[in-house]
């Protein structure tokens, strides 16, 4: 296990408090009531492979159920509808929690390898924050080639028929492999995500600290 | 001289060659019409939308947002900003709330936008495009426009869910957000008030990581609009469009059902409502061919 | 019987006029009737038109009054002449309102009206009007049985209005089970933390009020009379007596916590460092007079982790412990929890509850928990097993799904137990074989009460005081007696302390009203009251046994003696009574008797049924009325008399209504049983087990069993009455007409 994955002193036998300091919204995890609103607003739970819904999880957090927490496929199912949001009678940000956990158990090494919502979002990010742009072949291909090469192209002759069809409709465009929008300034912009990186970095190194 | 100017913020699916750049194209036209002027927001950055979390964190995310904020001010201060994407609205609005509510944010937000050169001094306000047309203009107003209303046609208003929740169009329930239907008769076809999934959420991102869940959404979405008697379904969120339009080969692959539903944009039915033609409108980037608008936007206008 | 001169008045105000015909109602009221003075006029209720009634009583020596116009419920005030005997035939609300305008209706609709102008006359000439009870009592001191929070506030309340007050409590100091508490849950804004309970405030009050009487250290040794001339010796610790004189009396007896050594796989009565609710307040209060830090009791050591078990032998559905929520122990855990993280935010609390139930604005309270860090858990305990100076709580987390979840080493466990109601003798409970070796201890009575029925007031379920809990919550099944606060269903302090302000006020009312020889609810400010007899009396007994509310004693042979000022006019004894030897003024056996005679019945050929609906005027007849302000049609085969209460029905109306050749009888009265509405709490019940006995009537009569029919009927069943009452003029068709017609 490496040293990042290992519990800071300050929290051992409180994951509660880790999640309260550590997870953006985490001091609402406590204000749940349990009501379950937000299970049956969520569209995913009616889906199979959902672990725990939100209230679950929250009530895990509060009994210290960490490892099964933030190794969980859970909160990797959110789709950002925010239905739990506007529906949670304690106006709990349910939303930002559940990208929060995913968050924190993504930084320290702690969420499924290769879960596939998490390496689209790593990918996501990634893609957009290089030039500043979206560029969405290099995304969509990025994915199917997640599991390698030879899955790749398995995937790709998959979503064969869709890319067609964008393609014939112009909104698809081959070339956008090599290239494609960008930002002028995205030196500025590397250089502006590095410093808030770094400010975010130390901030919560002083909470685990302190 | 414009009735109404606003910074505009694209963002990327709606760049040329881009899943919505149907879109634009159809949202220019309807501008012109309406007299409503958009400057681009010179060299905005993509908003991180909500799938980039893993990464993304809380910071840097409000800071990638923050810079089409500094941005703006620069080149167009006081301007308000208007989305057309509902992601790009949401992830804008939402930086706003955060950076409004914290100070700490706010001042490490500045420190970090420093390092590309930029400062916010004052936070601009967040349109999506339907908040200009509905507040700023009102139905009245829209409706005055219409020279081909589109009579007879059954549409489906799928509102989906980041226009609509968190923080919604002002005055709209979450649960049941009328605007959409009011849209849809303001150009002269026929709502579906009781279009029971109109909120339901077509699967996000989750359509790229984990397609057979959220086609089994999209499934729901499409399946409720033809129980309805829907010719087509409209939306305002580009991925809402895309991903209930393009995967309905592989829905119909997977569950065996024979879905072949248009689904347009808003602005889309407004043009050819107004008018236009069928690339002024964007049709021609339907990957389901909208035969039926097609047909109209070919009809001469009655003036 | 002095002379009377009865005049009858037909209204054709609101539709009467078009759409009956109302000279032949005047003659009707003329020939059958048998009334000298009858007339009709345009608008009745209007200023012309009760001052013509009014000249005719002043002028013409009218002494009673017939009005043949809308529903006896309505223009109340308009038709008000006190000094006369009045009926009211309800020819808007039970005839045309109820019935289509239409030529093919006229006919029936026309009989209907000419009916209930019969039955009309035929009651005023049984009714006199009514004297008031001449049996009155003076006393405006108020009782109040109990020094907790609900006793003081009673007496404070009633003080205020300008009652004195005798005030006893069986301790030595005021305060009640309030009184033991640290602190309370916050009842003003921000309701964010606990609160100063106080206590010693009221208690201040009390001591300083020379309108308050206060006994300490003392009991009530017996209860005698009634509303308005209450008799109360009040034994103190001395052994003294003092006698008072007293108009009406709140019981304030509050509760017991439920025996935690009942519990003791919950580890009560196990471990020192396993208390209920009252025993983490002692030990809060004897912290707070030392460093602040709540300690464990076994060893003093500081409390570092606290659980908290909700529901503990409460909301139990085997039967062992109580079956239902004490409605305070959620924020009471809430509160106690603060307790802890206020002094030390390091201290592990953790509520382990089923369902957190937080009334008021305890969600408020909840949520300030929350923030301070109290961890809640949905969870069932099952066993506390406490080892050396700690406990293991073992739950099933009903989150998780985790049967065997567990909190290890709490230093001290806290069971939120419940409220036991003090409500003294259940004077209904089968009396128990004393050889059968029973354990239960008999509770002692609390007000000792002089009265055939018992010493204490009635009790509901599991030991609470009765007491109507729709319409009259405080009123118990004895007049001028209240109960509030816990003794009455469980509660907190605030829940309490409206109790109290309420049951002062119907305390006040109840002596305020006995002064003047009227009813208390639901009949108020009726002044008839029960006749009897006596020389035809048989001391069967019914009466007294059935009165619901002890209003009924028996002298030394056996005759019932009635206590007017304790009487609520429901005629349930009149009902009981075998030799229909007692009767009111304004309603009697005569006055239901002669209208059930009054009405035509047509021959078996005409094909026009007769059914007689006996409705309760608290519920069904409202409901009727306002079925025909909806305009919702029935039957126009129905004839409706309004009775006080199914209670009051004789069942001689039955068999004199068979007798004369009606088709069918619907009684309509109240739910019975523990989920009552009957506005007399037994009322309805005493009925229906009376009624349950017609089925032998019919046979001697050889009549079908479809004959007579007993309906619930609630206020609320606007929609449902009058299709009850088609269906059952439908079947009685099937049935066939009544044999007895013509004779």
């Amino acid at each position: 296990m490496s040293a990042n994955t290992a519990v800071a002193d300050k929290y051992r036998n409180n994951f509660l408090k880790e999640i309260e300091e550590q997870v953006e919204m985490g001091d609402w995890v406590k204000m749940c009531m349990q009501c379950g609103v937000c299970s049956g607003s969520c569209p995913t739970n009616f889906q199979s492979a959902w672990e725990h819904p939100p209230q679950e999880l929250f009530m895990m957090i509060r009994a210290g159920k960490r490892e099964e927490v933030l190794t969980s496929t859970s909160m990797w199912n959110c789709t950002s509808c925010y239905n739990c949001i506007v529906r949670c009678p304690r106006k709990i940000p349910i939303t930002h929690i559940m990208h929060g956990i995913a968050e924190y158990a993504h930084r320290i090494g702690k969420a499924p390898k290769m879960q596939a919502t998490r390496f689209f979002s790593v990918l996501f990010w990634k893609n957009c924050t290089n030039t500043g742009r979206v560029n969405e072949l290099k995304l969509s291909l990025g994915l199917y080639f997640k599991d390698g090469f030879v899955q790749g192209v398995k995937n790709g002759l998959a979503m064969q028929s869709v890319a067609i069809g964008l393609i014939k409709a112009g909104r698809l465009n081959p070339l956008e492999l090599f290239g494609g929008h960008k930002c002028k300034d995205q030196k500025g912009i590397q250089a502006m995500l590095a410093k808030a990186y770094e400010i975010e970095r130390v901030r919560k190194a002083a909470k685990m600290a302190g | 001289m414009a009735t109404k100017e606003y910074a505009f913020y694209p963002g990327c699916s709606s760049q040329k060659g881009a899943s919505a750049s149907n879109y634009l194209t159809s949202v220019e036209s309807m501008c012109k019409t309406l007299d409503v002027k958009l400057t681009e927001i010179p060299d905005w950055n993509c908003c991180g939308a909500s799938i980039g979390y893993a990464e993304a964190g809380e910071l840097p995310r409000h800071v990638l947002n923050a810079r089409n904020f500094a941005l703006s001010e620069q080149h167009m201060p006081g301007k308000e900003i208007v989305a057309t994407c509902a992601a790009c609205w949401l992830g804008a609005r939402e930086t706003r709330e955060r950076l409004t509510h914290s100070e700490t944010l706010m001042a490490d937000t500045r420190e970090a936008l420093k390092e590309s050169g930029l400062e916010i001094n004052e936070m601009p306000n967040i349109r999506h495009m339907v908040e200009v047309l509905i507040e700023d203009l009102g139905f009245d107003e829209m409706k005055k426009h219409v020279v081909r209303p589109l009579e007879g046609v059954k549409i489906a208003g799928y509102v989906g869910c980041q226009t609509n929740r968190p923080f919604g169009v002002d005055g709209e329930s979450f649960e049941n957000p009328l605007y959409l239907d009011k849209m849809v008769e303001m150009v002269g076809a026929e709502p579906i008030p009781d279009y029971e999934q109109k909120v339901t959420c077509c699967g996000g991102a989750l359509a790229f990581s984990e397609p057979e869940k959220a086609q089994a959404q999209i499934k729901d979405i499409v399946e409720s609009a033809y129980d309805h008697g829907a010719e087509m379904i409209v939306t305002p969120c580009p991925l809402c469009q895309a991903n209930v339009e393009i995967y309905q080969g592989q829905v119909n692959k997977r569950y065996g059902t024979k879905f072949d539903i248009p689904v347009m944009y808003y602005s889309q039915l407004m043009v050819v409502a107004y008018g236009g033609d069928a690339k002024a409108a964007g049709l021609n980037g339907q990957v389901i061919k909208a035969r039926r608008l097609e047909e109209i936007a070919a009809k001469p206008v009655k003036r | 019987m002095a002379d009377i001169k009865v005049a009858a008045y037909i209204c054709k105000g609101c539709g009467l006029g078009e759409r009956l015909d109302a000279d032949a109602l005047v003659k009707v009221a003329q020939k059958d009737g048998k009334v000298p003075m009858a007339k009709s006029h345009d608008f009745l209720c209007n200023a012309d038109g009760v001052a013509m009634i009014k000249n005719d009583i002043a002028n013409e020596g009218v002494t009673h009054v017939m009005i043949g116009a809308c529903s006896r419920r309505a223009k109340t005030e308009a038709f008000h002449f006190p000094e006369n005997a009045v009926a009211r035939a309800n020819l808007r609300e039970g005839v045309v309102w109820i019935r289509p305008d239409t030529d093919e209706a006229r006919e029936t609709t026309q009989e209907m009206a000419e009916d209930y102008i019969r039955m009309g006359c035929a009651e005023v000439k049984a009714m006199t009007a009514p004297e008031g009870n001449p049996n009155t009592g003076g006393s405006k001191t108020l009782l109040v049985v109990g020094g907790g929070i609900t006793g003081m506030t009673t007496a404070i309340e009633a003080s205020k209005t300008g009652y004195s007050v005798v005030l006893v409590e069986k301790s030595g100091v005021l305060g009640g089970w309030a009184g033991k508490l640290y602190k309370r849950v916050p009842v003003h804004e921000p309701y964010k933390s606990p609160a100063d309970t106080g206590v010693a405030d009221l208690a201040s009050q009390i001591l300083a009020d020379g309108n308050i009487k206060l006994y300490l250290n003392a009991t009530i040794a017996k209860t005698d009379g009634s509303p308005g001339k209450f008799v109360v010796s009040i034994a103190t610790e001395s052994g003294a007596t003092h006698t008072e004189d007293i108009g009406a009396i709140v019981q304030a007896t509050g509760f017991t916590p439920y025996d935690m050594n009942k519990l003791p796989e919950l580890g009560g009565g196990k471990s020192a460092n396993v208390v209920d609710q009252a025993g983490l307040e002692a030990l809060a209060i004897d912290a707070a007079s030392k460093d602040g830090v709540i300690r464990r009791p076994s060893d003093g050591q500081p409390v570092k982790s606290v659980v908290f078990v909700q529901c503990a032998g409460q909301r139990d559905p085997t039967g062992k412990h109580l079956s239902f929520c004490s409605g305070h122990c959620c924020n009471t855990s809430i509160k106690q929890a603060m307790y802890f993280k206020d002094a030390n935010p390091d201290v592990d609390t953790t509520i382990i509850y089923s369902d957190l139930r937080t009334p008021g604005n305890g969600e408020d309270f909840y949520r300030s928990a929350q923030e301070k860090g109290v961890i809640f858990t949905k969870g069932n305990v099952a066993e506390v097993v406490p080892t050396g100076n700690t406990s293991t709580v073992k739950f099933n987390d009903l989150i998780l799904g985790d049967a065997d979840a567990s909190i290890v080493d709490a230093d001290l466990v806290v069971l939120a137990t419940g409220q036991v109601p003090n409500s003294g003798v259940n004077i209904e409970a089968p009396a128990v074989a004393a050889e059968a070796g029973a354990v239960e201890v008999k509770p002692i009575s609390i007000l000792n009460l002089n009265y055939r029925q018992g010493p204490d007031v009635p009790h509901l379920k599991q030991g609470f005081t009765d007491s109507h809990f729709i319409c009259f919550p405080y009123e118990t099944r004895r007049t001028g007696i209240y109960t509030a606060g816990p003794v009455r269903r469980p509660m907190d302090i605030p829940q309490a302390r409206e109790d109290a302000t309420g049951a002062a006020l119907k305390a006040i009312q109840a002596l305020e009203n006995a002064e003047l020889g009227r009813a208390a609810h639901p009949r108020s400010g009726d002044l008839s009251f029960p006749k009897v007899r006596l020389e035809g009396c048989t001391q069967c007994k019914r009466c007294t046994v059935e009165c619901p509310f002890g209003a009924i004693d028996e002298d030394v042979k056996g005759f019932p003696l009635f206590n007017e000022s304790r009487c609520r006019r429901c005629g349930t004894c009149m009902g009981a009574c075998p030799v229909r030897v007692i009767s009111f003024e304004n309603y009697s056996v005569n006055t239901v008797g002669a209208q059930i005679k009054a009405v035509d019945i047509p021959d078996e050929f005409s094909e026009k049924p007769r059914i007689l609906i006996l409705a309760c005027e608290n519920d069904a007849y409202p409901a009727l009325d306002m079925a025909g302000m909806n305009r919702i049609e029935y039957s126009a085969y129905v004839r409706t008399i309004p009775v006080r209460c199914l209670g009051s029905v004789n069942t001689i109306w039955i068999t004199d209504a068979l007798n004369a050749g009606y088709d069918g009888v619907m009684m309509m009265g109240c739910k019975s049983g523990d989920e009552y509405q009957c506005h007399f709490v037994k009322g309805s019940e005493l009925g229906r087990v009376r009624l349950s006995k017609i089925d032998d009537t019919l046979k001697t009569l050889n009549l079908e069993s479809e004959r007579v029919r007993d309906l619930e009927v609630a206020i609320t069943d606007i929609q449902r009455l009058p299709e009850m009452i088609n269906k059952y003029a439908a079947e009685l068709v099937a049935v066939g007409p009544s044999p007895f017609k013509g004779f």
